[in-house]
């Protein structure tokens, strides 16, 4: 094995496909270290927090998403589902439900958007990219539609709390970002659910000829990532105070580019939810020192394209590399 | 001209070893069909306990497919699968294991991304109890895979990924898998396509120590010299049916080679022996 081809696949934690690869956390050491330097403000609390604070909502729904990219699909629906989700809270709240039951039911509702998703995929074999792009403009024009287009104002305070509040010093929607990425470290190693989403991902025949119900766990791994959405959704919400239709458009982009740029892999079997956590750290500290070096979001948005695309080619070389060695 | 008819010196119409237990698998009748396309028509046969069995035929005769409806991938259009004279439905891989039917499969269907243990027990993960909750024990599964392992008299880290292994080494995980859940028998396609005459020698080594364990063997072999080194009892399908049986050592190789050349292909072939 050459020396690139080594550091390609070499693992500074983990082992087989739970590795966390150096060049990732390499990355992230050194824009942090360069974002040190060229910034006087980007290594002060209040930056760190709102760096924090920002990346909440998209590493809650990327939770979900390393899961099915692990297992070898795709989900594009996340960014209607969240909006999906807020708005249906904000409607049972203003209708007088509270607030236990309304977020109950916008996790439900993301559960059914996860079982359509995952129904169309597993029994009716439908692409997962089409089938989610399907249901990202089914869920997100339904949005519109039963909303007129309008959005909701959240005055409940409990739920605008979650948003706002701290506990300790720290604020509460980083806390329940830490306990969601808690949960998935110990699913995703100690678990069934965990390890038959390596194997569907790794070899789907393989894990099916091995007697697992491979459409079952397909059908509850994207449950999973309606139900992550679902929550992200809330959060959002209860962070900009309304429920939009349009809330979370384009989100899609950051997620899966954290999900990728964290190690997980488009091919499946490969991808931790630690990885995905520094994948979240490096993605939004290099929007945060281009915001901080007063870079248009527009050229952030080419940036984080680029981004997107060096994560895919560096997972694709890599897996290219073992193939070949 | 020599005979291609079944030899039935002590095996009754079907093949299988006659005694007073039932065989251990009994088809009767079997069908399965891909659409327009029947892949086997009407197939009967009988595995006795302990029995090794092989299957040979040429592409396309149906003898993947006979091993798969064995092995519960396909289930059959029609017809019966008794196990230990009792009826069996095989719907999945799963009936097919949780009655001791093992399979090897020609592409061994390993995760690769798994490593040795994970991929040894999957499908059949040890679970401990924390709490309400029940995690893997992955330890467990570790060391018995490792015992596992050290059985086959091989020597690998059972935390390895499988894509990090040779073609030998994986197929070797691939009978350990197939043999920590003690099977009644072993279902084997095309097992020596990937292994070295050493590892080959080993498999057989081991094939023997199992049947004297009291494990069925059925080997998919497209390599006459596999067949004859370890079946007790040769079965040749074509289209779809099976076109004779025969015992291994009851004729000269020769013979036996043309013999089963005649039955794959349906075309006489004159040997010195039956000149």
């Amino acid at each position: 094995m050459n020396p690139l081809s080594a550091f390609l696949n070499a693992r500074i934690w983990g082992r087989g496909a739970s590795a966390i690869n150096p060049g990732l956390v390499l990355a992230t050491i050194v824009v942090f270290v360069v974002l040190c330097f060229a910034s006087p403000y980007f290594l002060t609390t209040n930056n760190l927090l709102n760096v924090a604070k920002a990346l909440v909502i998209v590493g809650i729904a990327a939770a979900g998403e390393t899961v099915v990219i692990i297992a070898g699909g795709f989900d594009l629906s996340i960014g209607s589902t969240m909006a999906a989700a807020g708005m249906l809270a904000a409607y049972l709240l203003d209708s007088g439900s509270g607030v236990g039951p309304a977020f109950a039911a916008a996790i439900l509702l993301g559960i059914c958007i996860g079982m359509v998703n995952g129904t169309l995929i597993a029994y009716f074999r439908i692409n997962p990219l089409i089938t989610t792009l399907a249901t990202l403009a089914i869920i997100r024009g339904l949005a519109f539609v039963i909303s007129d287009g309008r959005e909701i104002i959240i005055t409940n305070k409990t739920w605008l709390s979650l948003g706002t509040g701290k506990w300790a010093g720290i604020p509460i929607i980083v806390l329940i970002l830490v306990a969601v990425y808690l949960v998935f470290a110990l699913i995703m190693p100690r678990t069934v659910f965990g390890r038959y989403v390596y194997a569907i991902g790794s070899n789907a025949r393989a894990a099916r000829l091995s007697g697992i119900s491979t459409k079952r766990w397909q059908m509850a791994i994207y449950i999973t990532c309606g139900a992550t959405a679902a929550l992200a959704g809330l959060m959002l919400a209860a962070r900009t105070g309304n429920a939009r239709p349009a809330a979370a458009m384009g989100f899609e982009l950051d997620v899966i580019t954290a999900v990728i740029l964290g190690g997980a892999s488009l091919k499946g079997g490969r991808g931790t939810i630690l990885g995905t956590a520094i994948g979240l750290i490096l993605l939004f500290m290099i929007n945060n020192g281009l915001t901080l070096a007063q870079v248009p979001s527009f050229w952030q948005q080419v940036v984080k394209g680029f981004i997107l695309l060096a994560a895919v080619l560096y997972d694709e070389i890599r897996s290219g590399r073992s193939d070949d060695g | 001209m020599m005979s291609i008819q079944p030899s039935n010196s002590d095996t009754n119409e079907t093949g299988a070893a006659t005694g007073a237990r039932p065989p251990l698998i009994e088809l009767s009748g079997i069908t399965k069909s891909f659409g327009n396309v029947e892949a086997l028509s009407g197939v009967d046969l009988q595995i006795g306990e302990a029995e090794s069995v092989g299957i040979i035929g040429d592409n396309g005769a149906g003898k993947s497919t006979l091993v798969k409806v064995l092995s519960g991938v396909y289930p059959p259009t029609n017809g019966t699968i008794r196990f230990r004279g009792r009826d069996v439905r095989f719907n999945s891989p799963l009936d097919a294991r949780r009655n001791g039917i093992e399979m090897i499969y020609q592409d061994l269907a390993l995760c690769e991304d798994l490593d040795v243990a994970q991929n040894i027990f999957l499908g059949r993960e040890i679970r401990k109890n924390l709490g309400p909750f029940k995690l893997l024990d992955r330890r467990a599964m570790s060391r018995a895979a490792a015992e596992e392992i050290a059985n086959l008299g091989l020597d690998f880290d059972v935390e390895r990924e499988v894509g990090m292994l040779s073609g030998g080494e994986r197929q070797m995980v691939a009978v350990a898998r197939a043999l920590q859940f003690a099977p009644s028998a072993l279902l084997m396609d095309e097992p020596t396509a990937a292994l070295s005459a050493e590892k080959i020698r080993r498999l057989w080594e081991l094939i023997t120590d199992l049947k004297s364990r009291g494990v069925s063997i059925l080997l998919v072999s497209h390599r006459f010299t596999d067949i004859l080194s370890i079946c007790d009892r040769i079965v040749v399908v074509r289209g779809g049916r099976i076109a004779g049986q025969m015992q291994p050592h009851e004729h000269p190789p020769a013979q036996t080679m043309a013999m089963m050349t005649e039955m794959m292909t349906g075309d006489r072939i004159m040997t010195e022996a039956s000149a």
